[in-house]
């Protein structure tokens, strides 16, 4: 019973009125936003991070992760309705969503699509209510080398999962380590790049680097891609799924909500590749492949309930080992820096609240998200009558006057203007801003354990393979950073599948 | 729901019927074209020259040994890597396949991140509500070609929207006129 009480007492924090309303906020927003082409999960919780500062600890998480799922779905239904995924974990939806869609199922598509990813959702949180503090327990061992280490392979993992150039993924990712240094350094007190600017000082703050990058960034690059307008919807009606349809999916969000979690927990995972990994599965399996692309139910269940669960599980590493494990759980954990919680294995023991808060916001989050998909869709699909033009501005705005709020200071704003700038500059010369913005806010902690370690082990670096767990962390990191050499010559003997390049690339336009 | 069933495109368009690999390789089609060798070397020259002084700056802050670091040591590794790797991409980048290439279109970003700078530069001295008005007409009239009726009143709209939530419903102290 010790270990139920927490959970128990969770779900009194959670059905707290306020907890209640800010989840059913987020839920909404993130569909709205998740509904807009563009704008993708990590890009709306940067805009909307400073909602958070005025808010306990335990409502502002409750809502950004309200934001994350309702974006997940949001996306289906874009994917579903125009053919334009609305974020990168919606992609492979497309292909038998659209199809359902034009045969007059578009109803049937959504309505598999929210009943896999509720399936998807809830295995992902039951999994998580079991598996985190279990991790958790483990990782109370850790020490500076350990996590050194373990920071180290997640950064390097982010940077070789992401698409495009993993050279140019490691470079930001070193750009946003060098970035986190900027600042009076903790353990000297000399001030390192700060070129004499008071306000550098303090160092660069996680918030204004997100908003421009992931925010202003996106915003910057969607003006240029304004030609590719969205189509006028189709008709959606009888949004139930038949029986029929229920039962041949069944095995579908079964396999989706397994596979999905654990490749959620992996760092660098995540939704994008567990909804891309479930369909292909579906589609393997399958007696007759042929039907995948014409209009498959399963084809819409899999990668619909296997993103949801990844984007659950996703919160284990960042909740229990203090590492995110992916660029929108790194916004996670600067939102929980800011409210003064560092995530970590102490949390659970800790603030119990807050973790069982959080964990059980999801199944009032997956609820919620059930019973409003389902009949809300048709206002849903209103939202993406409202012009872009008109829109780009009014959250251009918001990133600006909110990034004010923050510490009612114009250097976040100019801050903000200047990583925007940067992060569209980026995504134009092929640098991907994620890997950098998960360095940057694991920089200091890479950092201060490096160190640390560097006085435990005496200046031996030879001592974190003395150890372990860091020892094992350590030759994982290096076999990861030799696989892509490895790869890119086999690759080169085969010629790359067409479908999964593309694929992935349409995947990183919308991220 | 009936308003979206007005709505309905009529699907005459020979794509409609794209099977998974014909759409994927319309999207491979329409995308925009990699921005090139030229941009691959601009970047990781850009790159390597950023790790280079870095790498400076961070020995001027002191290494120190591995037992006593001193503030410089980690930024300088990091900076070694920045260079490292940036000279790196010019090798192996060096046919470009990443990237955007920049088109007519992009002056329209540089256009918004002027009116972003501008508005920045304004905010402090004559508070956000001109300039924000003057951003959002621009943003709607020149870089999302909507009608001059339009823009004027949208823009209005959203500046009086952001006055009433900022500064009469949250009470933020973002610099105002009015």
């Amino acid at each position: 019973m010790d270990f139920l009480q927490p959970v128990l007492d969770g779900f009194g924090v959670v059905l707290a009125p306020t907890n209640l309303l800010y989840c059913l906020l987020g839920v909404v927003i993130g569909m709205l936003i998740g509904v807009l082409p563009g704008l993708g999960p990590a890009a709306t919780i940067a805009i909307l991070l400073p909602l958070t500062y005025g808010i306990d600890p335990v409502t502002a998480i409750i809502m950004l992760a309200g934001i994350f799922y309702g974006a997940q779905y949001g996306g289906t239904i874009t994917s579903v309705l125009l053919r334009l995924p609305g974020e990168a974990s919606s992609v492979v939806t497309v292909f038998d969503g659209y199809q359902l869609a034009k045969q007059g199922k578009a109803g049937t598509a959504l309505g598999i699509a929210a009943i896999g990813s509720f399936v998807g959702g809830t295995i992902g949180i039951v999994g998580l209510t079991f598996l985190a503090p279990i991790v958790a327990g483990f990782a109370l061992d850790f020490g500076p080398p350990e996590y050194a280490a373990l920071a180290l392979l997640g950064i390097l993992l982010v940077a070789t999962i992401s698409n495009g150039s993993k050279t140019k993924a490691l470079i930001a990712a070193a750009l946003g380590l060098l970035l986190a240094t900027v600042g009076r350094d903790v353990f000297t007190g000399a001030e390192r790049f700060t070129f004499g600017n008071l306000d550098l000082a303090d160092g660069i703050d996680f918030v204004p680097v997100a908003m421009g990058l992931f925010g202003l960034g996106e915003i910057l690059y969607n003006l240029e891609e304004r030609h590719r307008a969205a189509k006028a919807p189709a008709k959606v009606a009888n949004v139930w799924p038949s029986r029929a349809d229920l039962k041949q999916s069944s095995g579908a969000i079964g396999r989706g909500s397994v596979l999905g979690f654990f490749l959620g927990i992996l760092p660098g995972g995540g939704a994008t590749i567990s909804s891309l990994a479930a369909y292909a599965l579906e589609k393997k399996r399958s007696k007759n492949p042929e039907r995948f692309g014409k209009g498959a139910v399963e084809g819409v269940a899999a990668p619909e309930t296997a993103n949801n669960a990844a984007a659950t599980s996703s919160f284990i590493p960042l909740l229990t080992l203090g590492i995110p494990a992916n660029a929108t759980m790194a916004l996670m954990f600067g939102a929980l820096l800011i409210q003064g919680v560092t995530p970590g294995p102490q949390l659970v023991d800790q603030h119990p609240d807050l973790f069982w808060g959080v964990v059980n916001s999801m199944y009032i989050g997956n609820i919620l998200l059930l019973i409003m998909s389902i009949p809300l869709v048709g206002i849903f699909v209103k939202i993406l009558r409202v012009r872009a033009a008109i829109l780009a501005p009014v959250t251009a705005l918001i990133t600006m006057l909110g990034a004010y709020t923050i510490n009612n200071s114009m250097f976040d704003v100019v801050l903000v203007v200047a990583f925007g700038i940067i992060g569209y500059l980026m995504k134009k010369f092929g640098f991907e801003p994620g890997p950098l913005v998960l360095a940057f806010v694991l920089g200091s902690l890479l950092e201060a354990n490096l160190r640390r370690s560097l006085l435990v082990l005496n200046g031996d670096l030879g001592g974190f393979f003395g150890r372990p767990i860091s020892a094992t962390l350590l030759v994982i990191f290096v076999f990861v950073a030799v696989w892509p050499m490895i790869q890119s010559l086999l690759a080169k003997r085969k010629a790359n599948h067409a479908l999964v390049t593309s694929t992935s690339q349409k995947a990183k336009e919308t991220v | 729901m009936n308003e979206t069933a007005k709505a309905i495109p009529v699907p005459t368009e020979s794509d409609e019927d794209l099977t998974p690999e014909q759409l994927a390789a319309q999207w491979e089609a329409e995308a925009p074209p990699s921005a090139g060798p030229v941009a691959n070397f601009a970047a990781s020259l850009v790159a390597t020259v950023l790790g280079i002084i870095g790498i400076v700056l961070s020995v001027r802050l002191g290494l120190g040994t591995p037992s006593q670091p001193q503030p410089g040591l980690w930024p300088f590794i990091m900076s070694l890597v920045i260079t490292v790797l940036g000279l790196a991409q010019l090798v192996v980048g060096r046919k470009g396949g990443e990237g955007e290439k920049f088109s007519r279109l992009s002056w329209l970003v540089l256009f918004g991140a002027a009116t972003l700078i501008g508005l920045v530069a304004l905010m402090p001295v004559i508070g956000f509500e001109i300039p924000s008005l003057l951003l959002s007409f621009i943003w709607m009239k020149f870089l999302g070609g909507e009608t001059w009726r339009s823009a004027v009143l949208y823009s209005v709209l959203v500046v009086a929207a952001f006055y009433g939530i900022f500064i009469l419903g949250l009470g933020t102290t973002i610099p105002h006129l009015f």
